[in-house]
């Protein structure tokens, strides 16, 4: 394999990090709380397209269960901020740590229970195919990956700073009651976040499902995403996207060229590097507080 | 209900706040020292494992009940202690030496972590302990020459003043051992609690731009906690080792370092009886699920049945309840109910309220 064939590899792989560092960064921006269950939601996700598109019971067309599965998960990270989530309202952020851990526990026991343990991989139209591209072969799928994680970042990116309803999110989480003044309503505005997360995270799963293969404890890639959104700055949404990138890459290549055994290391080293020399990472949006 | 009227310094922190308190802790120790005459050796053990886990949870209460720091990665300082008291007693050093340097490598390493972290906290903090968590099993089957890898490392037999503390052999030696342990920490920790160290954790768990302001040294008080928590941490991680008899880097995966968690959690955080309640719980639900997957597997004649992953579905079930329903864990839970009884009738369902607060961002100003 070229480098430039790993580089594509890492890069499609960085796009899924990128796409769950996302997630992160969304409902960091609104609501100043970390999801550490963000990986186990896209392990739900990908597993509800499998579900749907080629199930026991139900096997709907490919293109229609993408939706249906987003829909879907959009809908959970709704009723559960709205039911759950909501009670944590106004407690510390460390609370809400503990509580998305436990999350992420027992979204995979439900998971482990309903689909077994036993790896799955997605059947997609475009799996298994490749183009090539000026003498090196690239997989369709990989070339799928980049291009969705790019429009959606660059959609998310607009949504966020353009829209209104972006705009009363990123207000909610600078300053609650400030934003209660401005009359937005923000218990509202954090369910939206989340249902928004919801569905990042099913894209990710169905992305990440066709290119390999998914169990329910895929979700503990969730820790290397945070590499992902801490070198990014855990603000900013072209950040995530980057850092993902740049630990998809690092990954592939260290395995290449590190002993076998210490290669895994390196997104974990990465990770805790960046939080050392550069806590707030790259793109830092973070002053020295006030009392 | 009992008024104590305070009327020096020295009685705000006494150890005990008065007679009858302490005759119950006496009558609990008693308990204690008897526990070997009550109960058959396999509950014994049971109880030695759980006040092994008491004495873990109480070094990550340290950390994050006193000093506030959420620590997501204490099985690196289990790990620590306990491969490093088995490999000082492989090289024949003494127990009552290897024990507790073990307990100081696991401090110094803890210190170590600290230092770069210092300036980090809330979900920073939780994150980078967390890949320390992941990280230490890796590091420890790299470290292979010195761990023993994937195969671990077997436990070596402690022998003191002729007499040899196995968990097997003498069940109760092993037991006294643990006990005297879980008391020594006890004592420690409440000593702690009331000096000039122990006010000012409470001091930076509440608000480190407060504490600094009182004249608090944020960065040295920090490196103390740690130093601490792992310490103790190291110490519940040493006779972890001696319990299990064998183990590698499996017995310190992420699971654990979330149990620790839960441990306090459920216990109440920042309370010492926290850690003793929590670790009853943790150590119960496997064997209450055992004996219930026996039951039910006799009832539908499958045999015993066996659900990958339920015990930790549970867990994560048990702590959602407890963050969303009782926060203060089962210890608030108990001062809950004995206030009520102290004050009836005059008790108030608002009187445990904890405020809440807007939020607002520490990225912008």
């Amino acid at each position: 394999m070229s480098s430039f064939q790993l580089l594509v590899s890492g890069l499609a792989n960085g796009c899924v990090y990128g796409l769950i560092a996302i997630g992160f960064v969304l409902i960091y921006k609104a609501t100043e709380q970390v999801n550490f269950a963000q990986g186990d939601f896209m392990m739900l996700g990908a597993f509800i397209v499998i579900a749907l598109s080629q199930g026991k019971m139900v096997q709907l067309p490919f293109y229609l269960s993408i939706p249906l599965a987003i829909a879907t998960m959009a809908m959970f990270g709704y009723l559960l901020d709205m039911i759950v989530l909501r009670r944590m309202f106004g407690q510390s952020q460390t609370a809400m740590v503990i509580l998305t851990i436990a999350l992420g526990f027992v979204i995979r026991f439900v998971a482990g229970a309903i689909w077994g343990h036993e790896p799955v991989a997605l059947a997609t139209p475009i799996s298994g195919q490749s183009a090539k591209v000026g003498g090196i072969i690239l997989g369709l799928d990989e070339i799928a990956i980049v291009v969705v994680t790019v429009l959606l970042t660059l959609a998310l990116y607009y949504y966020f700073n353009r829209t209104r309803m972006g705009v009363a999110m990123q207000a909610a989480s600078q300053n609650q009651l400030a934003a209660y003044y401005m009359g937005i309503p923000v218990k509202q505005v954090q369910s939206l976040t989340w249902a928004l997360a919801g569905g990042t995270a099913a894209i990710a799963g169905i992305l990440f499902a066709t290119k390999g293969s998914i169990d329910p404890s895929t979700g503990l890639l969730g820790i290397k995403a945070f590499a992902a959104a801490v070198i990014g700055g855990f603000g900013s949404l072209p950040g995530a996207l980057l850092g993902g990138l740049l630990v998809g890459v690092v990954e592939p290549f260290a395995s290449r060229y590190v002993m076998a055994g210490y290669s895994q290391i390196a997104p974990y080293a990465v990770l805790l590097l960046v939080l050392i020399f550069r806590p707030h990472g790259l793109f830092a949006q973070v002053y020295s507080k006030k009392v | 209900m009992r008024n104590v009227f305070k009327t020096s310094y020295d009685a705000d922190i006494r150890l005990f706040k008065h007679g009858a308190q302490a005759f119950w802790y006496a009558l609990l120790l008693a308990l204690m020292l008897a526990m070997p005459l009550l109960i058959s050796s396999f509950l014994l053990g049971e109880v030695s494992g759980i006040l092994i886990w008491s004495i873990a949870g109480l070094g990550l209460m340290v950390l994050t009940g006193q000093a506030g720091q959420a620590s997501l990665g204490h099985t690196a300082f289990l790990a620590m202690g306990c491969y490093a008291n088995t490999i000082l007693m492989m090289k024949g050093v003494p127990f009552f030496i290897s024990f507790p340097v073990a307990g100081l490598l696991a401090g110094l390493f803890g210190v170590i972590v600290a230092i770069p972290t210092l300036k980090l906290h809330g979900i920073y903090l939780a994150i980078f302990t967390l890949a320390l968590a992941v990280l230490i099993e890796d590091i420890i089957v790299l470290s292979e020459p010195l761990t023993g890898g994937v195969t671990g490392l077997t436990s070596q037999t402690i022998k003191m003043f002729g007499l040899s503390f196995d968990r097997y052999a003498n069940p109760n030696a092993f037991y006294y051992l643990v006990l005297a342990t879980t008391l020594l920490v006890v004592l420690f920790y409440r000593n702690m609690l009331r000096s000039p160290l122990g006010r000012s954790f409470a001091a930076i768990r509440d608000s480190e731009i407060s504490a600094q302001a009182m004249g608090v040294n944020i960065a040295s008080t920090k490196a103390m906690a740690f130093f601490i928590s792992c310490f103790i941490t190291g110490l519940a991680g040493a006779l972890i080792g001696q319990f299990s008899g064998a183990f590698n880097h499996e017995t310190f995966n992420l699971v654990i370092a979330i149990q620790l968690l839960l441990m306090i959690v459920v216990g109440g955080l920042g309370s010492i009886h926290g850690a003793f309640f929590g670790a009853i719980v943790v150590g119960a639900i496997p064997l209450g699920l055992s004996f219930l997957r026996d039951y039910i597997g006799k009832l539908s004649g499958a045999g015993s049945i066996a659900i990958p992953g339920l015990e930790s579905g549970i867990f994560g079930l048990i702590l959602i309840g407890f963050i969303l329903f009782e926060p203060m864990g089962i210890y608030g839970r108990w001062l809950k109910i004995r206030t009520y009884f102290e004050l009836f009738p005059f008790y108030r369902r608002d009187m445990f309220r904890r405020n809440r607060s807007y939020l607002k961002t520490e990225r912008m100003r």
